[in-house]
């Protein structure tokens, strides 16, 4: 078992024959993901990769039972696209790509609320089952199949989470980035019970960063329902506030969205906190040791 | 992107909110003509910075005559004014506005933003306008107002009619009340705001509400759909350095510290600032150059670190994804052969085409200390930065 994606899904590429979507298409395909079909308007009826192009995902959804989708269409054109996807009755929508206007993702989350669909992202690295299925920007060969959820509002700090805790021996389950917008379709909390019901879950990293409230929102959760192992580990303690660190979420406004709030928050929930990005590998272990529990 | 108050008060006055009539200058030596112009016998002279607290930092001083305009402008045209909200070096003020100097009854507060748990946009109102709302929101929660918009209908009248029963607002107010929070919603909308402020928010003597003040932030992801502000852009405070890497769509602020900082990715670059501080060091800048930059990014990041003077060494930190780490490794070689280097640089590089990225800076024969992991590269650049 993993979370929201296996062997099985059915994946459909939009913008797969743009630069960045051809790139990463290819890597789907070497990890072994079902990718099906590529969508790129007006590019209907030929092929890329080996794979059909379709005018449309709900061209592609019909002739290739397509029922996940991943999103490399540029910022100007990714709110409409992930619509069109949900329209066309995909499950699941990844959406890598950054720079979405925080109006535009309002309006489409709106738009979501009474479809089944369910959107990772926008502006995240996407979605994997190690060994099973890879949706998304992630290097493949750091991951490795076992029992640790991961779920990080960053990027490239995931990879790094999920490199260590690998050396170390520890798989994981499935890892999940939520994205670092301001607005984004799927947050901790929603992952957080997704890994709690989950039974090949044995413990749970998550990553957090400076800006909003979505780690206080999830330590609520972890303390009332989460019974696994948490560890956790927030980036930004040494930000100056009033700087915005890349992420259109990441700023400190006011005593809003700090480090030390944060922190403060997830360890009186319980969770254990790496203090250095170099220790989350190490703390899982030790975590994993002390609860007694086996995720190799 | 911030934009200045003469600017929000433009945009505001376009959709029929009433603002003082006023002028900005850039010259001390305009202020009589605009003070003529206004013909009131009282006018307000405001410093145009991007921070708060102008009030007590002096930025914002009433003259009764011309030549008393043109002192006070004079005065604080080219000077820095210091705030609480600036650094202790203040801004260089550019330009100053002149206003006529309005008769209140009182003041509200009235804003727009994003709620992010809500996951709409919000309308924020309070009677205890003129005071920073952090600070109303602290002492007296309860004079906070509260209201979510639906992106789709905009304000309810309903809404517009329980905020303004709250504010105590009523009789010919209530209208104006009415036309001016639908209008702000469509300024908000129109302009792709993430913040719209109105602080304070005037009752006229006359019974008309008037912006005094006015804080604008336009989504920066928006801006490709807003070529109006272009023209704005220009007039921002920042440091060349900081131009520089807008042109380049780099992500780039300057801190203190020594140590000069490349990482591909907001979340890993913000955690290699913290493992520095943890091992002693002291960050000279947070840079990302995003999630898919070209070699001539790269090389312009990589310049960029090595233009500042108070940088005695560099870790350039790279865990690949989307950004491929042979391109990483290119720009750095590019760079150093454009404009050589002179002190220590830290390379650790992990993901998407790690091994081709490896050779090329072996081929390249520079002097770079490799290290295998982020601890490992932390602890290498403090080292060397001492």
């Amino acid at each position: 078992m993993s979370i929201l994606i296996n062997k099985d899904t059915r994946v459909v590429c939009q913008g797969i024959t743009g630069q960045a979507g051809s790139f990463h298409a290819e890597r789907m395909l070497e990890y072994g993901t079902k990718l099906v079909a590529g969508v790129t308007p007006g590019k209907g009826g030929t092929t890329h990769h080996e794979l059909p192009v379709f005018d449309s995902v709900l061209d592609a959804v019909q002739h290739t039972g397509a029922n996940a989708s991943v999103i490399y269409v540029p910022a100007a054109f990714a709110a409409d696209a992930i619509m069109e996807a949900a329209e066309a009755g995909i499950e699941l929508v990844v959406c890598i790509t950054e720079g979405i206007p925080t109006l535009d993702m309002i309006r489409v989350k709106k738009y979501l609320s009474n479809k089944k669909t369910r959107l990772i992202g926008p502006n995240c690295p996407g979605i994997i089952t190690p060994g099973a299925c890879k949706i998304g920007i992630m290097p493949g060969y750091i991951h490795k199949p076992g029992n640790v959820g991961v779920v990080s509002r960053s990027g490239t700090l995931t990879y790094e989470a999920v490199w260590q805790l690998t050396q170390r021996g520890l798989g994981q389950s499935t890892g999940i980035g939520i994205g670092g917008d301001p607005i984004v379709g799927t947050d901790f909390v929603d992952v957080l019970r997704l890994f709690q019901e989950d039974k090949e879950t044995m413990a749970i990293v998550l990553i957090g960063e400076i800006g909003g409230s979505a780690e206080e929102e999830a330590a609520e959760v972890i303390q009332q329902e989460i019974t696994k192992p948490v560890i956790g580990f927030i980036a930004g303690s040494t930000a100056p506030p009033g700087k915005r660190m890349g992420h259109a979420g990441a700023i400190i406004s006011g005593n809003k969205g700090t480090a030390i709030s944060k922190i403060a928050a997830l360890k009186n929930a319980g969770v254990t906190i790496a203090d250095s990005p170099a220790d989350i590998g190490e703390t899982t272990v030790r975590v994993l040791k002390q609860t007694g529990a086996s995720a190799g | 992107m911030k934009v200045y108050e003469f600017q929000a008060k433009d945009i505001l006055r376009k959709y029929g909110v009433c603002v003082p009539r006023g002028k900005v200058i850039s010259q001390g030596h305009d202020a009589p003509k605009i003070f003529q112009e206004i013909g009131s016998n009282r006018c307000v002279i405001k410093a145009q910075v991007l921070a708060g607290g102008r009030g007590k930092g002096g930025g914002i001083r009433f003259a009764t005559t011309s030549a008393e305009a043109q002192a006070i402008a004079a005065g604080m045209l080219g000077a820095h004014l210091v705030t609480r909200q600036t650094s202790p070096k203040g801004i260089e003020v550019n330009y100053v506005l002149i206003e006529e100097s309005v008769s209140i009854k009182n003041e509200l507060y009235l804003a727009i933003t994003i709620d992010r748990s809500l996951q709409t946009p919000v309308l924020i109102a309070s009677i205890e306008g003129g005071m920073e709302i952090e600070e109303v929101a602290k002492k007296s929660p309860d004079k906070i107002i509260r209201e979510p918009i639906d992106i789709f209908f905009g304000v309810h009248p309903f809404q517009i009619r329980r905020i303004a029963s709250k504010l105590g607002i009523s009789g010919i107010s209530s209208t104006r009340f009415n036309n001016l929070v639908t209008n702000l919603f469509h300024a908000f909308i129109n302009n792709d705001c993430s913040l719209l402020e109105i602080n304070p928010l005037a009752v006229t003597v006359d019974d008309k509400l008037c912006a005094l003040d006015a804080k604008m932030d336009i989504d920066d992801n928006a801006l490709y759909r807003h070529q109006e502000f272009e023209q704005m852009s220009q007039y921002q405070d920042l440091s060349p350095v900081e131009v520089l890497a807008k042109k380049y769509k780099l992500s780039y602020i300057s801190l203190d510290g020594n140590i000069g900082c490349l990482v591909n990715g907001a979340g890993l670059a913000m955690a290699t600032m913290d493992i520095i501080k943890l091992h002693g060091g002291e960050p000279a800048n947070f840079l990302d150059v995003g999630g898919d930059a070209s070699l001539e990014q790269v090389t312009q990041a990589f310049k960029i670190i090595l233009s500042d003077s108070k940088v005695k060494a560099i870790l350039i930190n790279i865990f690949g994804g989307i950004m491929k780490c042979d391109v990483i490794a290119s720009g750095i070689t590019q760079a150093i052969q454009d404009v050589g280097i002179h002190i220590p640089l830290v390379v650790r590089l992990e993901g998407t085409n790690v091994d081709i990225a490896k050779k090329i800076l072996e081929n390249s024969c520079l002097s770079i200390i490799s290290a295998k992991d982020m601890k490992e590269a932390a602890s290498l650049v403090v080292k060397a930065s001492k």
